[in-house]
């Protein structure tokens, strides 16, 4: 694993936000024909990614606006919100006065990781070339078939030594948990190439129901219900004692709130004290390994009905692990001058706005 | 800790169905004939291994045989221990959970008609919730149509993870005769297995079972809300049975937020989640996953209101020790109201024969 070099154009970021969660989008796959071969053009037009839903196209539970996105991002020279690199730039980043924004694309898992796999390396190239190279304020995600570990490697290998990436990339609904061994040479692989693990929200995983009682009817309770998933994993990834065995391991969980946080570790705490005998390679309260190995980014941001509560949440979770993430073009979208309910001290939001992010990926 | 009020209501106990033969006496000859020919037995949830530590708390484990099935030992721990005037027995039964409708139905009459005999007969601080077949609810309408008349059931008991969310009009049959009965009904930590445990798959370890069950609590109150069944029956009242607590505000922000949003999918959805939940839904107070009495403290002010907790003790199961049944911080205000008043309110049935 190469070691990671300094990226020539970036001085340190001493103004500014840091958004970490920008969706960068296609105008159509086509956009991928350039790093994708034509067996994979050809399998994706015949058959499509299978994803584990009902449809083809559409979603199974149909969104609260076209494109799941806000109204007023769709580039007014066409294409799908988040498509067009100066529309983003004049609408996002101008406006926010954001210094660094990290992206997240959605390139959704196909059930073949041969294509999964395929695609991740198309849609990689593409965040570099379409995106990064001609904006410097912008950082790419690697991207990888997560379900075929021994391809995510590959993949993290080609990317380690560029530090145009700051991260890996995986959805928060995967196949198993992710502190399933199946998982663990992903996280060697990012161990050694000192890249943060980030997860990111997704509504279809490996296919099971998005709640222990069955598929809901609606939007608004599979919206809401994805932060189950990120629950799910935090609980995985400690108790089968990844971070034993990834020391140097962080995760940064994306879209998927952070209230929960407090009361899962008080009961994850407690059960764990009650069930050592079935937990061997978890050596600690499990609180302890989500506080040191996870960060939190804030959209969409959590709405106390008294505001002011937020802040005994943000002091339970602790200020240093929370991030500011505006999830453009979303609909759900967080406006960096309006999102927190609460007045933040200037050091509060310099750690939340900036100092935090530029501490984990290492950009100061 | 802040003493408990004599005559508080224990709103959670388990009793344990030790074997079938123990439910046969209450079986048709049609069912004991194929439930014996067949050797059917076990059926014991998975969500409650008779081993595990919470299941039942070391000193409260019987010499021999499952937890939860010695009249004598609930008596001396649970009801003398704390001085209580009723407690609500929680009989969790694989009968739930069986996926045939009929043997459902059979496994959950006969082990209501055992609950009158074993348990309720033998001590009169004893009320029991209606265990119902909820895989048929045609068959569940009927179970609580025939044991209502029996004042001593005070609720109608679900899992909180079942075939499909409990919000589903397929379900609202049970929820016609709880409001017809004034009976809550109480959805008690446990799953029926029809799904995984986690929308990621199934975790390796039964903490993270245990841990896990408050996502099937929030998912429940989205799809009871968000499908309209307290617009359908605004008297309804759930009692969420051994769910934790301290999830309950995030739950609510999260919710309340999804709604101003998204409400526009559901019309009839008018009520804010936060107003909902306060109106129609009660939580049992053990376990209460707080770590101390700060951040209890805080906790209770998120929730808001003192009317939404219930004194439980959860016996046999584990979360507290020695008398330590209230969680720390508690002001004495909340506890008596939480002992007597909140139990009274929600039970009405508990009103009517007072010692």
């Amino acid at each position: 694993m190469s070691e990671v070099l300094e990226r020539p154009h970036t001085s340190a970021i001493r103004a500014g936000i840091v958004d970490c969660d920008i969706h960068p989008a296609m105008k159509s796959n086509k956009e991928l024909h350039p790093w994708l071969a034509e067996r994979w053009r050809k399998h994706l037009a015949a058959y499509g990614a299978q994803p584990r839903v009902p449809f083809t196209t559409g979603t199974q539970y149909p969104k609260a606006a076209p494109a799941t996105a806000r109204r007023d991002a769709w580039p007014p020279n066409g294409g799908p919100p988040g498509s067009d690199l100066a529309f983003m730039q004049a609408q996002l980043l101008d406006a926010n006065d954001i210094a660094l924004g990290i992206l997240a694309p959605l390139s959704g898992a196909a059930r073949n990781t041969d294509l999964g796999a395929a695609i991740c390396t198309a849609v990689n190239e593409w965040q570099i070339e379409n995106w990064v190279k001609p904006e410097p304020r912008l950082r790419a995600c690697i991207t990888v078939a997560h379900e075929d570990p021994d391809l995510a490697v590959e993949e993290i290998a080609r990317r380690a030594g560029d530090s145009n990436f700051v991260q890996v990339l995986m959805p928060s609904k995967t196949n198993e948990p992710l502190g399933r061994k199946r998982y663990w040479p992903i996280y060697a692989a990012a161990q050694a190439a000192n890249l943060p693990i980030a997860i990111h929200v997704n509504s279809v995983g490996g296919g099971y129901a998005s709640t222990p009682s069955g598929w809901p009817s609606y939007y608004l309770q599979d919206h809401h219900i994805n932060v189950h998933s990120f629950q799910a994993q935090a609980a995985s990834l400690a108790l089968e004692g990844v971070f034993e065995t990834f020391p140097r391991l962080r995760f940064v969980m994306i879209e998927g709130g952070f209230a929960w946080l407090p009361s899962l570790c008080w009961r994850l705490d407690k059960q764990w004290a009650r069930n050592r005998d079935e937990l061997p390679r978890c050596k600690r309260p499990p609180s302890e390994y989500l506080r040191e190995h996870m960060w939190f980014t804030t959209q969409p941001m959590e709405e106390p009905e008294h505001p002011e509560h937020l802040r005994d949440t943000l002091n339970w979770i602790g200020w240093e692990r929370v991030m500011f993430a505006t999830d453009y073009p979303h609909w759900d979208y967080d406006d960096p001058r309006g999102a927190f309910p609460i007045r933040l001290s200037n050091a509060e939001h310099t750690m939340v706005f900036r100092d935090n992010a530029i501490g984990l990926y290492g950009l100061g | 800790m802040t003493a408990l009020p004599q005559g508080a209501i224990d709103c959670d106990l388990h009793v344990t169905v030790p074997n079938m033969a123990a439910l046969l006496p209450y079986m048709t000859e049609a069912w004991r004939e194929m439930i014996t020919s067949r050797g059917t037995d076990g059926l014991e949830l998975a969500s409650y291994p008779s081993g595990a530590p919470v299941t039942c708390r070391p000193d409260w484990r019987p010499v021999t045989g499952k937890p939860g099935t010695d009249l004598a030992l609930l008596q001396h721990h649970a009801l003398d221990g704390f001085g209580t005037r009723h407690a609500i027995l929680t009989c969790l039964h694989g009968g739930q959970a069986v996926h045939s409708e009929d043997l459902a139905k059979a496994l959950c009459g006969a082990v209501n008609d055992w609950l009158i005999d074993q348990w309720l007969d033998k001590d009169q601080r004893l009320r029991a919730s209606i265990v119902v077949p909820a895989q048929s609810p045609l068959y569940a309408a009927q179970e609580i149509e025939k044991r209502a008349v029996d004042r001593r059931f005070v609720q109608i008991q679900l899992l909180a993870a079942n075939e499909m969310l409990l919000g589903r009009r397929h379900y609202w049959p049970i929820y016609e005769q709880a409001v017809k009965h004034d009976l809550p009904i109480g959805v008690h930590a446990g799953s029926a297995f029809r799904h995984a445990p986690t929308s990621v798959g199934w975790p390796s370890h039964f903490t993270q079972d245990y841990v896990h069950q408050t996502m099937a609590f929030e998912a429940q109150l989205l799809s009871l809300m968000g499908e309209g069944v307290f617009n359908h029956f605004p008297t309804l009242r759930v009692v969420l049975l051994e769910s934790g607590v301290t999830w309950l505000p995030a739950f609510l922000w999260r919710a309340i937020k999804s709604w101003r949003g998204l409400r526009g999918e559901t019309p009839w959805f008018t009520q804010s989640p936060g107003d909902l939940v306060r109106q129609h839904v009660r939580l049992t107070a053990q376990p209460f996953d707080s770590p101390g009495a700060a951040e209890t403290e805080r906790i209770l002010e998120h929730i808001g209101g003192d009317h939404m907790l219930l004194f439980a003790t959860d016996f046999p199961h584990w979360h507290f020790d020695g008398q330590d049944a209230l969680p720390p911080g508690l002001p004495a205000a909340l506890i008596h109201k939480m002992a007597i008043d909140n139990p009274l309110s929600t039970y009405p049935r508990l009103k009517e024969i007072r010692p």
